[in-house]
């Protein structure tokens, strides 16, 4: 049952997330995965996101794509939270008539930038989307990107660093949320890879919600930036 | 075609501020001769060697109201970054117009890596794509300008091949191009094979027709095309049965026995030109001519 703006503002907060987060069951393989992202993601729209569920598609919004599209639960808890989506959706996670499944499907959950699930799709889209923002001129908004240390196998993420390191991508930011699930582990650190090919980087506690806020309000110009979020996994 | 690509995709660029052009090094010579790269700086976008990038970035350009067109050889911009084409493009609901080079063997002496003759088939197998395989170079703009008219997914298969006088003037057209009695054959000559295919049928009484939108076929134009016929053979310039889907789906209620020419699904090690290896997979005239009088002996003897 589809539900009005103000009921659910009226209805959720941040401070029901852990409720929220327990009214989708299903997916219990992914709960580590969702559980390690909820704090990043709490911050991000609670006190970084110019975004607006009443005008979902502003021009000037910023994006937010999650391309750790596994365990979502987070995610929707957090859109809920911020008023996207209904405790009621929340209700319905992965049922047959529900707007939300197992990955998110942009098409159909109201401020969702992507749809995900696939590993490796998001950071080369964000790409994209930062340089379709220069090319139209649009100064304003600011483009994130998460991934997890797991995800970062993919090759196509390093595709995706390399060009828009060279290319300056200044709007786009990435955070890694690092739960130390890559299988083969990133010698040196996953902020290396990244400053190799030209990108700012910190390394912060992602649990620790105001060093994080710090770190990822932090908005370079010339280059891209990246803040590694190390969780507990 | 090539040429006339950037031609096109230069005028397109200086004419459009919606359009870009994403590029995996392969085509920025061309696009550089044009002064396209100086004046388009922001929309003309060369990834490097990265051809998954080069798909999700034009899907990131295309999320912000662009109209993408990504160029690359065919094995590069299909095979390579496909679930890119699936899931960047297609699960977001977002188009983009891909323009290929290097058709099944035009990339004659490289070998393997740089063929693709499942392309169309791959494309095909994809929700909302349109295909084209133009046959003359003074096709690929019509083609190309009414591909970035819309906004959905589009794939233009350019060919080093070409026949002697263009024919499509827009998507979607199934042109006759000689019309046997009634009752005959009729053969659909796929983009550059319509020379020929007139060269293998001209001794025989056929209904012979062109198409370049291979995907969708007009199945309207189809079952006119063949009304009175019950044999009907394709000859496509890809892997050899692409189109019989769509055949079947036109003729579904109406009996009929099908030939699809074609390249064949085979690891290829040979080398030479283009017109070795076609006359090797059965695509020179007398290829064509052999299977279809195999194909019309068959069907007598049945």
């Amino acid at each position: 049952m589809k539900t009005s703006l103000t009921q659910r503002q009226a209805r959720s907060s941040f401070a029901d997330l852990p409720r929220l987060m327990r009214l989708m069951t299903g997916d219990e393989k992914h709960s580590p995965s969702a559980h390690s992202t909820l704090d990043v993601l709490q911050v991000l729209y609670e006190r970084i996101l110019r975004v607006d569920p009443s005008n979902p598609h502003d021009p000037n919004r910023d994006r937010f794509l999650l391309s750790k599209g596994h365990g979502p639960m987070a995610y929707y808890a957090v859109l809920a939270a911020r008023g996207f989506i209904s405790e009621s959706d929340l209700a319905s996670f992965a049922e047959h008539e529900s707007i939300l499944g197992n990955h998110p499907d942009r098409v159909l959950v109201p401020g969702v930038e992507i749809s995900s699930g696939s590993l490796g799709h998001g950071m080369p889209i964000a790409v994209g989307v930062a340089l379709g923002l220069r090319a139209a001129g649009r100064e304003i908004p600011r483009v994130f990107c998460l991934v997890g240390d797991g995800e970062l196998d993919e090759g196509s993420n390093h595709e995706a660093i390399a060009i828009a390191g060279r290319l300056g991508v200044g709007s786009l930011t990435v955070i890694v949320v690092d739960n130390g699930s890559s299988t083969h582990g990133w010698p040196g650190g996953i902020a290396s890879r990244f400053t190799t090919e030209g990108w700012a980087a910190e390394t912060v506690d992602g649990h620790d919600h105001d060093a994080f806020e710090r770190a990822v309000r932090v908005r370079h110009t010339a280059t891209p930036g990246v803040v590694v979020a190390e969780v507990t996994p | 075609m090539r040429h006339r690509f950037g031609e096109t995709a230069t005028a397109l660029l200086d004419e459009r501020p919606d359009v870009v052009v994403v590029l995996a090094d392969i085509g920025t010579a061309r696009l550089a001769e044009t002064g396209a790269a100086e004046r388009h700086s922001t929309r003309l976008i060369n990834v490097g060697i990265r051809e998954q990038a080069m798909v999700a970035v034009a899907a990131g350009f295309a999320l912000e109201g662009f109209r993408p067109i990504v160029h690359s050889y065919a094995p590069f911009l299909v095979e390579r970054p496909f679930e890119q084409l699936k899931l960047d493009l297609g699960h977001q609901g977002v188009g983009a117009v891909l323009v290929s080079i290097g058709a099944t063997f035009d990339a004659s002496t490289e070998g393997r890596t740089h063929q693709s003759t499942g392309d169309v088939a791959m494309v095909s197998s994809l929700p909302g794509w349109r295909v084209h395989v133009p046959g003359h170079p003074d096709e690929v703009e019509p083609l190309l300008r009414a591909a970035v008219e819309g906004t959905g997914s589009e794939y233009i298969r350019l060919s080093a091949a070409s026949n002697r006088k263009p024919m499509a003037r827009r998507p979607g057209e199934v042109i006759p191009v000689r019309h046997g009695s009634t009752g005959a054959p009729v053969v659909l000559a796929v983009g550059p094979m319509l020379d020929v295919v007139l060269a293998a049928t001209a001794a025989r009484d056929v209904t012979v027709a062109y198409v370049a939108t291979v995907h969708p076929l007009d199945r309207r134009a189809v079952r006119a095309l063949a009304s009175s016929a019950t044999e009907i053979v394709v000859v496509e310039p890809y892997l050899a049965g692409t189109s019989a889907a769509g055949i079947a789906a036109a003729l579904w209620d109406k009996p009929h026995r099908l030939l699809c020419v074609g390249a064949p699904a085979a690891e290829l090690r040979r080398y030479g030109t283009r017109e070795q290896l076609e006359a090797d997979a059965g695509l020179d005239a007398a290829g064509i001519a052999a299977q279809l009088a195999g194909f019309l002996d068959l069907v007598q003897a049945a």
